[in-house]
């Protein structure tokens, strides 16, 4: 044997030592990877499944005759998943899509910029291009293979089949930051209701995404189904809405309206929907669809008419005389007058700072009379002496207890109706007058005939209309009839009482029959032979020119069908325009037709310009 | 001389043979989940991979079969023809291989595609078995040391020339032969030694703490413990070593407040504490007369110089390639879509299987094709993936007891030749093994070499199984021959 000059057994037990520290080590390793960290799990996942979104389509809408307004067509978005793209041909794929190579570089940077893109991932797939035209959908169809990374997702956009009532359809956009940030359902690229019926009821409309979960391998390549399609979901397609709206309606008041800025409502007052409304001026729904809608947005954006704006839900005016009828109603409530009062009047109020004036009408008249002519003095005399009485202890609680009974009568705060942008209006208290500083009877007379610090706006008005009609209850107005598989909110299914009594209702009806047909009455351009109407103008003074013109009414005075008002700004007395654009707007919905007597009419108001100078921008 | 036959069924060691088994097995099962194709979804189909690895299997196991039927006496007479049969196969590879990404060490003789490079592994273990079991054989004499270190290192240099940089590190385990068989332990040692200093110098390299290069000062620091503790390691001086830290911590406070002042290059200051050490040692060299002392300075200058002049061996001796996998691995650079992308697919899909796996055939990292060489290389990934915590470590220690039931084994055996030989078949499985698993989990460099018996392949699979088996057939005769 041998000699040795090492100890080999224990030479062996060190390299048996060095084979279990690596061995440790490495297991110490998979630990760490396999167990410690969850973060390999998910990007295993993120390299593997592709999950491609599966869009519903959207609800559609009708009108309440069943007319389909809105529906939906196909288009097809350009989409990139930034990880899988490869050297191409650029100059193809521009030409196919027709976009200029400086665009073409100048998307893909704003999709790799985490500043406007906070959600972007170079796995998840980017909307490189939306909405492309049935022509470059073709072309490009057939030459996506050759790059890489890119894929055309289907879609549908709107499609309109009358080129009315934008303002209550609304429109879609692609979903902003705002939304994204809002709500997880929404990614970028996605399509989201921003205004009218679209933006309020776009949970219904919206449906449920569906998505399907594909295999992709290292080169990009779908291999088929995960797992059979076992975790893939279904889209579920939007509800279907019927609106209030009716069409024919909507398509006859735009047409009045042209060349005139302002609104005209309808309301049906024993259902409180809606059966038109219009904003003046508006604009083609149909222009806001597709790829145009950047260059049409900015061009109605940029309109000083802003004919973007509902001027229905938010625009807020001083109502003028339509005011009246709720002061007659406060007033007889609250015993502060009987049907039997009757103030003096000749031409204004003796009282009060600048002496408010008045027209000329005979003198006294009880409530009866002083809606039908209209007479100023007799609310000042009737607000003086509410708010002098003693029975409220102070001034202001009187303030106050006025304002609860115009907030009852659905004033001061936004109605409900089921439409985006609805304004709330003013209605003073007593605490507003006294932050103020020292105010009494006669400082804010003028709060009587719905001038001062008074606004409402003219959905308020409408349903001031429609409650009276209905002799003291409304329901929230709204423009969806009905929802496809599913009830309306309870909101708009229950009546919502002023807590006045009807036969003060009474009388202020026939003081609006007055105004009609009575001696002196301030519409009688409203009188139709055949149906009873009920009216008042309003007349409101304002700062941007000439008198805005208000109508409100409705018809017939028993058992009404239609609750309407109109407004045009700057469109001088109520008697002007207001209140021919009713005649036609009621015989239009209860006729159907315009009698061939009132042809001339509708001709002059539909050829009458009021479009105040505004000074336009750039 | 006397021969007492035993029957070979009898005297085989069947732990090795299942768990030989298991491994090729769970190798074939892999390789079947790793190439297995979302398109066709034939189970049995023999024209793909898992088809064609069944067949090395089966020829395999016939091979091991036929092996332990041969006298076991012939391997020891036939090592050196054995031996020179494969170098000169390797040297008519160098010729006559066509270049297969980018490596010409294949044998292309029709369908069948042989790598010589698998089997010189084989012929070299049989061979330094050969030569260091010799009687009068000693490592000490450096004729001696000589003679094996030319038997390992031409195959070495023959496989460099065909490019398989993997298959001639594996050469390394003789090393660990060698180290069994009497080579200095300071050898090995300093190997690691300078292993540490490498990967240190490179990993900071380019990082610098205020005026102070980090790679630098690290590895001067160790040089200077490492110095130190050996020092400590001689009984006779040991009392002097509080004395050298009493200095250190003296001159690196005093450097310290100078620093608050200036901000310096402590390199100096630890090259300053080196020198008085160095100084030490000599004037202990001087007292005592023991060269262990200059043993100690040689180490401490040596290692000072080769931590200098690593940069230059990192920037002129290595391949990009080269560079850039150790780069990767040493989280210099990070780039998982370029350089790091095996690697980062590979952990990707380990990672993922989480503890228990996704499940054989689930793996949507190996059936989508993420990892590269999934089949082959990285065939560990399969495992880790499907099999999770469990699966891969499972494998782990099923390696790790083959290996040391291979070392035991070697340590019963009567003669020097099959010892030897045997620790050669358990070093070769374990650098195999090390560098296999550590490239895939991301400790190690990529360094292309295959898992025994799980890599796709034929010439490796044979390769490994004629190593084995041989070493079985001696172990099953050690009694034979006393």
């Amino acid at each position: 044997m041998k000699t040795t000059y090492f100890n080999p057994d224990r030479r062996k037990t060190v390299l048996i030592a060095i084979v279990c520290v690596v061995v440790l080590i490495y297991i110490i390793q998979l630990f760490r990877l396999q167990v410690l960290n969850p973060n390999y799990k998910v990007w295993a996942d993120n390299n593997a499944f592709f999950p491609k979104t599966l869009y519903p389509s959207r609800g559609v809408m009708s009108d309440r005759n069943g007319k389909l307004l809105v529906y939906n067509q196909p288009a097809y978005d350009v989409m990139v998943i930034m990880r899988e793209t490869q050297e191409f041909d650029t100059l193809s794929f521009c030409r196919a899509v027709d976009i200029s190579i400086e665009r073409f570089r100048k998307r893909l940077d704003e999709i790799k910029d985490k500043r406007n893109n906070p959600g972007y991932s170079s796995y998840i797939p980017q909307n490189f291009l939306t909405q492309l035209s049935n022509r470059q959908y073709g072309i490009l169809q057939e030459s996506i293979y050759k790059f890489p990374g890119f894929y055309i997702q289907n879609r549908t956009i709107r499609e309109y089949s009358f080129p009315y009532a934008a303002h209550v359809l609304g429109y879609i956009a692609a979903a902003d930051k705002q939304n994204i940030a809002d709500d997880e359902y929404y990614q970028r690229g996605d399509l989201v209701g921003k205004t009218g019926v679209e933006r309020s009821y776009e949970k219904q409309l919206r449906g449920q995404k569906g998505v399907e979960v594909l295999l992709r391998n290292a080169h990009g390549h779908i291999k088929g189904k995960y797992e059979n399609g076992m975790h893939d979901v279904a889209p579920i397609s939007g509800k279907d809405l019927t609106l209030s709206i009716d069409i024919d309606l909507q398509k006859y008041g735009e047409e009045l309206m042209q060349n005139k800025l302002g609104a005209i409502i309808a309301i049906e007052p024993k259902t409180g929907e809606i059966l038109c409304m219009i904003s003046s001026p508006t604009y083609d729904p149909s222009s806001l669809v597709g790829r145009q809608f950047v260059e049409s947005f900015f061009k109605l954006a940029e309109d000083p008419y802003k004919p973007l704006l509902n001027r229905s839900l938010s625009g807020t005016y001083p109502p003028g005389s339509v005011f009246k009828t709720t002061q007659g109603l406060t007033f007889l409530q609250e015993n502060i007058i009987t049907t039997h009062t009757a103030y003096t009047c000749f031409y204004g109020w003796p009282l009060g700072n600048g002496r408010p004036g008045c027209h000329g009408h005979a003198s006294p008249l009880t409530l009866t009379g002083a809606i039908g002519n209209s007479c100023n003095s007799y609310f000042f005399w009737g607000l003086k002496a509410m708010l002098e009485n003693k029975k409220y202890g102070s001034m202001r609680a009187a303030m106050d207890k006025w304002r609860d009974y115009m907030v009852a009568q659905g004033f001061g705060y936004p109605l409900g109706v089921d439409l985006p942008g609805e304004k709330r209006g003013l209605i003073p208290n007593g605490e507003y007058y006294s932050k103020k500083g020292r105010w009494n009877a006669f400082s804010v007379i003028s709060i009587a005939i719905g001038q001062g610090e008074v606004t409402l706006s003219p959905i308020q008005i409408c349903n001031l209309a429609a409650t009276i009609a209905n002799r003291g209850y409304f329901y929230t107005p709204h423009v969806v009839k009905k929802i496809q598989d599913a009830s309306l909110d309870s909101i708009y299914l229950q009546p919502r009482s002023t807590g006045i009594d009807p036969v003060h209702y009474e009388t202020i009806v026939e003081g609006m029959r007055w105004a009609v047909n009575g001696p002196g009455g301030t519409c009688h351009g409203a009188n139709i032979p055949d149906i009873m109407v009920c009216g008042k103008t309003g007349t409101a003074q304002n700062s941007s020119g000439r008198n805005h013109s208000i109508f409100m009414a409705f018809a017939p005075m028993d058992n009404p069908q239609i609750a309407l008002m109109a407004f045009v700004e700057n469109g001088g007395y109520g008697a002007t325009n207001a209140v021919p654009i009713c005649r036609l707007m009621i015989q239009k919905y209860l006729k159907g037709e315009i009698p061939a007597s009132d042809q001339w009419l509708e001709d002059r108001i539909k050829n009458t310009v009021i479009l105040r100078n505004v000074i336009q921008k750039n | 001389m006397s021969y007492r036959k035993t029957k070979i069924k009898n005297s085989i060691d069947w732990l090795t043979v299942i768990i030989y088994l298991i491994l090729v097995i769970a190798g074939w099962f892999s390789i079947y989940a790793a190439t297995y194709n979302y398109d066709q979804m034939n189970i049995l189909d023999l024209s793909g991979r898992a088809g064609m690895q069944m067949i090395w299997i089966l020829s395999s196991f016939i091979i091991g079969l036929a092996l332990l039927l041969i006298e076991s006496d012939w391997y020891d007479i036939f090592a050196f023809w054995i031996y020179l049969l494969i170098i000169a196969l390797l040297i008519i590879t160098i010729f006559v291989a066509p270049d297969i990404k980018g490596s010409r060490s294949w044998l292309v003789m029709g369908p069948i595609r042989i790598q010589p490079a698998e089997f010189a592994k084989f012929a070299t273990a049989l061979i330094v078995a050969k030569v260091m079991g010799d009687y009068h054989f000693k490592i000490t004499k450096v004729q001696n040391l000589f003679t094996v270190l030319g038997f390992i290192f031409l195959p070495i240099a023959l496989i460099l020339l065909q490019k398989e940089t993997g298959s001639a590190l594996v050469f390394v385990a003789f090393a660990l032969v060698m180290y069994r068989e009497g080579m200095p332990g300071v050898v090995l040692f300093s190997g690691s030694f300078a292993v540490l200093l490498f990967v240190l110098a490179v990993r900071y390299s380019t990082e610098i703490w205020n005026a102070t290069p980090a790679g630098e000062f690290l590895g001067l620091i160790l040089i200077l413990f490492f110095t130190i503790g050996l020092l400590y390691n001689y009984p006779k001086v040991r009392r002097n070593v509080p004395y050298i830290l009493y200095v250190i911590l003296g001159v690196c406070a005093v450097a310290g407040i100078i620093s608050i002042f200036v901000s310096f290059n402590w390199c100096w200051v630890i090259l300053l504490l080196l020198a008085f050490t160095i100084l030490f040692f000599f004037f202990l060299f001087i007292k005592f007369r023991a060269s262990t002392y200059l043993w100690i300075i040689f180490f401490a200058i040596t290692s000072v110089g080769f931590l200098y002049s690593v940069d230059y061996v990192f920037d002129n001796l290595l391949e990009q390639h080269q560079k850039t996998r150790i780069e990767v691995t040493l989280g210099i650079i990070d780039d998982p879509s370029g350089a790091g992308y095996n690697v980062n697919q590979s952990k990707i899909a380990i990672g993922s299987g989480g503890l228990s796996g996704k499940g054989y055939m689930n793996g949507t990292q190996t059936k989508l094709k993420y990892v590269p060489e999934q089949d082959t290389d990285f065939i560990f990934c399969t495992i880790g993936e499907e099999k999770g915590f469990i699966g891969s470590v499972s494998v782990l220690v099923l390696f790790l007891i083959l290996i040391i039931r291979l070392i035991l084994l070697a340590e019963r055996q009567r003669s020097a030749f099959r010892r030897i030989y045997g620790y050669a078949v358990a070093s070769i499985f374990f650098v195999h093994l090390a560098v296999n698993i550590g490239m895939v989990i991301g400790i190690t460099p990529v360094i292309g070499i295959p898992l025994p018996f799980f890599s796709y392949g034929g010439s490796s699979l044979w390769a490994f199984t004629i190593l084995l088996f041989v070493f079985l057939r001696l172990d099953a005769s050690r009694g034979d021959r006393l």
